[in-house]
């Protein structure tokens, strides 16, 4: 290997260059935040140019965007929490006290991921419609918590896997009761695992794009429903796009960077470690 | 219905210095399997009841029950076979670039270099962009035909502009699509490649094998399981790509870019065709499942590794 080593001077360079391609377009929307909206639009496209913060005060004093982060938040965070609520549980069971069923019940949980948003939108939106929950955060973070509800599980349960039977046996001979079990014992050991599934959770309900889109209009509008308004022909708005999309994808940017490991488990249902 | 109640309770004697124990373990998971029974059943059903309907949102009171009408209706529909055919070459070509591409970065970046794990972080980002953002920032910033980076860089080598959402809007779908999904293709193999056993590379190179040779007969090998794993997860999210259409052709110009997802959309929320829209979507579950008949086999006999 270390023979090899000396002509292989281009490694780097190939590595570095194909980072800064597939990162430029961030770093472009990054730098054209700063600009004004002529900077932004101009001919040639300016690398240097003095910056400004116009674009991120003009953003934040919409009343409105604040409402749209807000709820990008209570709806990822709602989402987050209710199915770590249901997974822990059903993932504590199925790891240790697994049945025969157990391995065919998470194989069918995952099976539920298979079912294409498209082929149920109709009747999501009926349902919503007929009860009320059409433009809410409650019918957001529900169909967040089911659509990633198996991989939570999958991965909570991947977790408990790794915790060594012993501890749980020796606290089981004290005469701890399952709750006291789960709580003083597991849930610290599992601390870390439970963080980074509830990272992805996050980060899977942050930038959800079919139902935000198809279920909201403004009131419970997430981030992902307040970039597309953008879209609309009319006016250029780059710069001011661009400073709510910096805020809009920043935090789970910095989210996925820090759990990037343990985001292939979950995105492969364990396939690949 | 009684007595499939009392059964539990009765459990046979063997069972009884774990049945405290496995009693309440079934009731903790309980709770997400009905919901995610309801999840499943509930809206699919009435996909069904409605696909044999005649039932428009806006003549709410023609509602009536029509057969196979809606079917016949839709898979006559030349636009459903131009959108399926369009939602094929999506997922084939998006899948060719991101799974190509993917491991020959997965390679690279599994090489020691200088700064090595920034640069990863580097390239993995574009995963975690919101699609509305990726989509609005090519659309705008970088292919837009008159002030868009690409176009002020061929023009200013006097090559002229291109604009790709009215002469090549598939294209630029495919682009934006690939750019996000390759980094979570390069992120699942270069996991992949790092669990290889670092010993068997020495063997076959003190054996005299060829980068080339090592890629084609140790490494691609290695690879093949999470390849085919990438595949199938892309594929499923591929069969909808919805927010990137969305937000920039709107399915045209004409039909260029209108999947099946898009066109379902088109029916339900925009034509309020509740009947053709279901029949649609069950279209889709149809497709979606053949692929999934295949991830979830793969996956099962993963399952306890």
């Amino acid at each position: 290997m270390a023979t090899n080593r000396s002509n292989r001077w281009w490694i780097p360079l190939l590595g570095w260059l194909v980072a800064c391609l597939l990162f430029f377009p961030i770093f472009w929307m990054f730098i054209t935040s700063f600009k004004t909206e002529v900077a932004a639009v101009a001919t040639p496209p300016q690398l240097f140019f003095r910056p400004t913060l116009e674009n991120y005060v003009a953003v934040q004093t919409r009343a409105s965007y604040f409402n749209f982060a807000l709820n990008s938040v209570v709806i990822s965070l709602g989402a987050t929490l209710l199915s770590l609520l249901l997974a822990i549980p059903a993932a504590y069971a199925m790891s240790f006290f697994p049945t025969k069923r157990t391995k065919s019940t998470l194989v069918w949980m995952l099976s539920t991921k298979m079912l294409p948003a498209v082929g149920v939108l109709v009747p999501i939106y009926i349902l919503a419609r007929e009860t009320g929950l059409l433009d809410t955060r409650i019918g957001l973070i529900i169909i967040y918590t089911l659509i990633n509800l198996p991989i939570v599980v999958w991965m909570i349960y991947s977790f408990f896997k790794e915790v060594p039977k012993e501890i749980l046996e020796a606290d089981r001979m004290d005469g701890a009761s399952t709750y006291q079990e789960l709580v003083h014992v597991l849930l610290p050991l599992a601390l870390p695992g439970i963080f980074s599934t509830a990272l992805l959770s996050i980060i899977l309900s942050w930038n959800e794009a079919f139902w935000s889109l198809n279920l909201t209009t403004f009131d419970a509008a997430p981030l992902t429903a307040f970039i597309a308004s953008f879209s609309s022909p009319q006016g250029l708005f780059w710069a001011k796009l661009s400073a709510a999309s910096s805020m809009a994808i920043a935090p789970i940017l910095l989210f996925g960077w820090v759990s990037q490991r343990q985001l292939v488990r979950g995105l492969t249902f364990g396939a690949v470690k | 219905m009684t007595s499939s109640i009392a059964t539990p309770t009765h459990s046979p004697p063997p069972a009884r210095t774990r049945s405290h124990r496995s009693i309440p373990a079934r009731l903790l998971v309980a709770p997400s399997v009905i919901l995610l029974v309801l999840w499943m059943v509930v809206p699919l059903a009435m996909a069904i009841w409605f696909a044999f309907q005649r039932y428009n949102l806006l003549i709410p009171d023609e509602r009536e029950f029509v057969g196979f009408a809606n079917f016949t209706y839709i898979l006559t529909d030349p636009t459903l076979w131009i959108s399926i055919g369009i939602t094929m070459v999506l997922v084939v070509s998006v899948l060719a670039i991101t799974i190509g591409l993917g491991t020959v970065l997965a390679v690279l970046f599994n090489q020691e270099f200088f700064g090595r794990g920034v640069a990863r972080v580097l390239a993995i980002s574009p995963f975690f962009v919101m699609p509305t953002v990726s989509a609005l920032i090519w659309k705008n910033m970088l292919m837009h035909p008159v002030n868009g980076l690409f176009a002020q860089i061929t023009r200013g080598l006097g090559l002229g502009a291109i604009d790709w959402f009215a002469d090549f809007p598939l294209l630029a779908i495919i682009i934006i699509v690939a750019w996000q999904w390759l980094p979570f293709a390069l992120l699942i193999l270069l996991t992949a490649i790092q669990s290889l056993d670092t010993d068997q590379m020495e063997a076959a190179r003190m054996d005299g094998a060829s980068a080339m040779q090592l890629f084609r007969f140790v490494v691609l090998p290695h690879l093949n399981r999470a390849i085919a794993v990438v595949a199938m997860i892309e594929t499923i999210f591929f069969l909808t790509i919805f927010a990137e259409i969305f937000v920039t052709t709107g399915g045209g110009p004409g039909l260029a870019t209108t999947n099946l997802a898009y066109y379902i959309y088109l029916k339900a929320l925009l034509e309020f065709d509740v009947g053709g829209a279901s029949a649609g979507g069950l279209i889709a579950v149809v497709l979606a499942n053949v692929v999934a008949i295949f991830l979830m086999r793969s996956v099962a006999r993963n399952l306890d590794t």
